[in-house]
């Protein structure tokens, strides 16, 4: 036997020992992910892995201390935000089986009891899921990540964690405020609801189809989406003049380049909302109001959204419900300069 | 053939071009995808011509002034711009595959767009980032191709420009993979496909000199251009400094690359293509194909804009379409054509 092959053997025999002994030491349970793969977990998983930003969200609403790091570093202006104990959670990179910049020996080097993934549930999805957990012998999990089923991603960390008092309070929340927004918005005539364009890249010309991700937020407001005209799906490219012929009443945008120009451009001008400086900046901190990622943070989203759009039906001080919704599912409480950072794109801003 | 009918049939197809190229731009003006009247757009442009106000609705001017006719002008100038300087890059380097990018500079603008996008600057800082990154590609290029000694130089350009290219390329897989992806990454793509569909009178400021910089000295140095098409050592031979030459003309036609690839994004085809065509109809004399080549491609990039912002309502990325309307072109000239090369 060559000295290569004993130490491969050396190893094998102790990798053996190691793992299976670990698994085996903690009572585990089998349950069905959002994808119908039965995956055998710990009884209580005390350390968590979020494959993508949608799922660290997720997690870190729910069990913060459970969260093993972020799939990207904060930036400064997110940082402040999110306290520093997890702010300072190492980076992980993403794992999705292809296109990672998680390094899957560093993955297994965590220790995680499982890994999470949250988002959309198809066969590409769980075959990657069946593949990284055959890799890694760490049990990895499928969570749907429709609009409708924030609640039960929730009510799955808090049982996955041993969180579930904590889980069964947000999925509340969560629900309570889909809910309130959906009958809010129900009772608003057709003809009061804006024609809005959701503008998004440095010019803001790239915009959402009708059905995209991108414009849950916006379509649960009944807000009018320019672009559905279009058809159905992900993001496209539009020119000026097709947003002109448009003439969208409201402007939303992610784009914090965009927002600081077309308030100044003589072109963009000529649009009714821009005319009307209705042209409202999405907060991204720490993580995006509207569409990215698609996450738990979207809840705030809708109330900020609806506000801005229905300002009568929504007559709510928006600020105590940012200062609760952070507070509960980012673990501290924001200052007063910080919200005032955070809403001062909401308000509708005097004409002239 | 005689010499004679061989001049005349040049001429007709320099004004052929000319006049294919008035009748896009007026085609351009009339359609798009907000509906402008055909008695709108004469009154548009009477009042333009006579100086006086016209009756025709704010918007509809602002259509048709503001948003087409910037569009138009980034076309016709980024159509002319890639289109010379292919013709310049393929007499430079003696060969009819070479296109504008060969030393770097799509690279290099890539990778200066997808910094600016990256780090969230405002849009004249992106187009400022990748026009500045273009030139250093290319410089980059040029200073490594001269340490190399004792190869043919020609050669060794071609193989700077090869690495630097990938080493570009991999630049931009980092930060696409570093970028948000909900957010950023879809702005990058987009913006890299290349599109002119958020063309400003702003960008034509920028770029229009830039562009007339790189063309004017193409231009004057049409004969010397015309000999280094020869080979280095016939041109030597007759007096000409080939290293200098071979400079300018290189500095030129990637400061007009540039101009044009950092307003508009990666745009192929154009400048491999056309001064193929422009060859076919007026001979390979660069100081003729230098303004057919120019006016061939200022015609063919808008003919292709206009199809890019009026056959659907999303925008059809410039690149995409340039590849599917080029590919075919390409290979029936290279069918119809492959004796010429050999």
């Amino acid at each position: 036997m060559g000295r290569r092959d004993w130490l491969a053997r050396a190893a094998a025999i102790a990798a053996a020992l190691a793992w299976p002994a670990a698994a085996r030491a903690e009572p585990s349970r089998e349950v069905t992910d959002a994808a119908g793969r039965k995956v055998r977990v710990p009884a209580r998983a005390a350390r968590v892995f979020a494959s993508g930003p949608p799922a660290s969200i997720l997690v870190f609403a729910v069990a913060p201390d459970a969260l093993l790091g972020w799939t990207t570093p904060f930036r400064p202006s997110e940082r402040p935000f999110v306290p520093p104990r997890y702010a300072d959670l190492p980076v992980t990179g993403r794992l999705t089986g292809r296109g990672n910049t998680a390094n899957v020996e560093l993955v297994i080097a965590s220790r995680p009891d499982v890994i999470v993934d949250y988002g959309a549930v198809n066969d590409t999805f769980a075959s990657l899921a069946d593949r990284v957990q055959q890799q890694t012998g760490i049990p990895y999990l499928l969570l749907d990540g429709a609009f409708d089923r924030i609640g039960d991603a929730l009510t799955a960390i808090g049982e996955l964690t041993g969180e579930e008092s904590r889980a069964a309070a947000l999925a509340n929340d969560a629900r309570d405020t889909v809910d309130d927004v959906t009958r809010r918005v129900a009772s608003i005539p057709a003809s009061k609801r804006p024609r809005l364009y959701y503008g998004r890249g440095p010019r803001g010309l790239d915009t959402g189809l009708a059905g995209s991700i991108n414009m849950e937020v916006i379509d649960r407001l009944g807000a009018i989406n320019v672009a559905a005209s279009l058809g159905r799906g992900g993001l496209v490219a539009v020119s000026l003049e097709q947003v002109l012929l448009w003439n969208p009443e409201v402007i939303v945008t992610t784009d914090p380049v965009f927002f600081a120009s077309v308030r100044r451009d003589p072109l963009w001008l000529q649009v009714d909302a821009v005319k009307s400086r209705r042209v409202h900046l999405a907060p991204a901190e720490p993580f995006g109001w509207i569409d990215f990622p698609p996450s738990v943070n979207r809840l705030v989203g809708l109330r900020w959204l609806g506000r801005i759009l229905y300002p009568d039906a929504f007559p709510d001080d928006l600020r105590a419900r940012v200062r609760d919704d952070y507070t509960r599912f980012y673990h501290q409480t924001p200052t007063q300069a910080q919200l005032d950072r955070l809403i001062a794109t909401a308000e509708r801003a005097p004409p002239g | 053939m005689t010499g004679a009918s061989t001049v005349a049939r040049m001429w007709i197809a320099a004004g052929l071009s000319f006049v294919a190229l008035l009748a896009v731009v007026a085609l351009a003006f009339a359609v798009g995808r907000y509906p402008v009247a055909p008695g709108d757009l004469a009154a548009l442009a009477w009042s333009k011509v006579t100086g006086t106000p016209s009756s025709v609705s704010a918007t509809i001017e602002t259509i048709v002034w503001s948003v087409r006719g910037p569009r138009i002008g980034a076309a016709v100038a980024i159509g002319a711009a890639l289109a010379a300087a292919g013709a310049a890059y393929q007499c430079l380097f003696r060969n009819p595959l070479v296109s504008p990018d060969i030393l770097g500079v799509s690279g290099g603008a890539a990778v200066g767009a997808v910094l600016g996008i990256f780090l969230a600057l405002p849009v004249i800082a992106i187009q400022g980032l990748a026009f500045a990154f273009g030139l250093v590609a290319v410089a980059l290029v040029y200073v490594i191709a001269s340490a190399v000694r004792g190869h043919d130089p020609l050669l060794v350009l071609v193989l700077a420009g090869v690495l630097v290219g990938a080493l570009l390329g991999a630049c931009v897989a980092l930060l696409k993979v570093l970028a948000d992806p909900y957010n950023q990454l879809p702005a990058i793509t987009f913006w890299l496909l290349g599109s002119l569909a958020g063309a400003a009178p702003s960008d034509l400021a920028t770029a229009l000199p830039a562009i007339a910089i790189g063309l004017v000295p193409l231009w004057l140095m049409r004969w010397r251009v015309n000999l280094l098409s020869q080979g280095d050592e016939e041109a030597r031979a007759l007096g000409v400094e080939t290293t200098r030459v071979r400079l300018a003309v290189i500095a030129s036609a990637t400061l007009m690359t540039a101009a044009a690839v950092s307003i508009s994004g990666i745009i192929g085809w154009i400048g491999l293509v056309v001064p193929h065509f422009a060859r076919l109809a007026v001979g390979p004399d660069f100081g003729r194909l230098l303004p057919v080549s120019a006016v061939m491609g200022a015609a063919f990039l808008l003919a292709v804009d206009t199809l890019a912002r009026s056959t659907a309502r999303i925008e059809i990325p410039l690149g995409v379409l340039t590849a599917f309307v080029g590919t075919p072109l390409f290979l029936w000239l290279l069918v119809r054509a492959k004796r010429s090369w050999q």
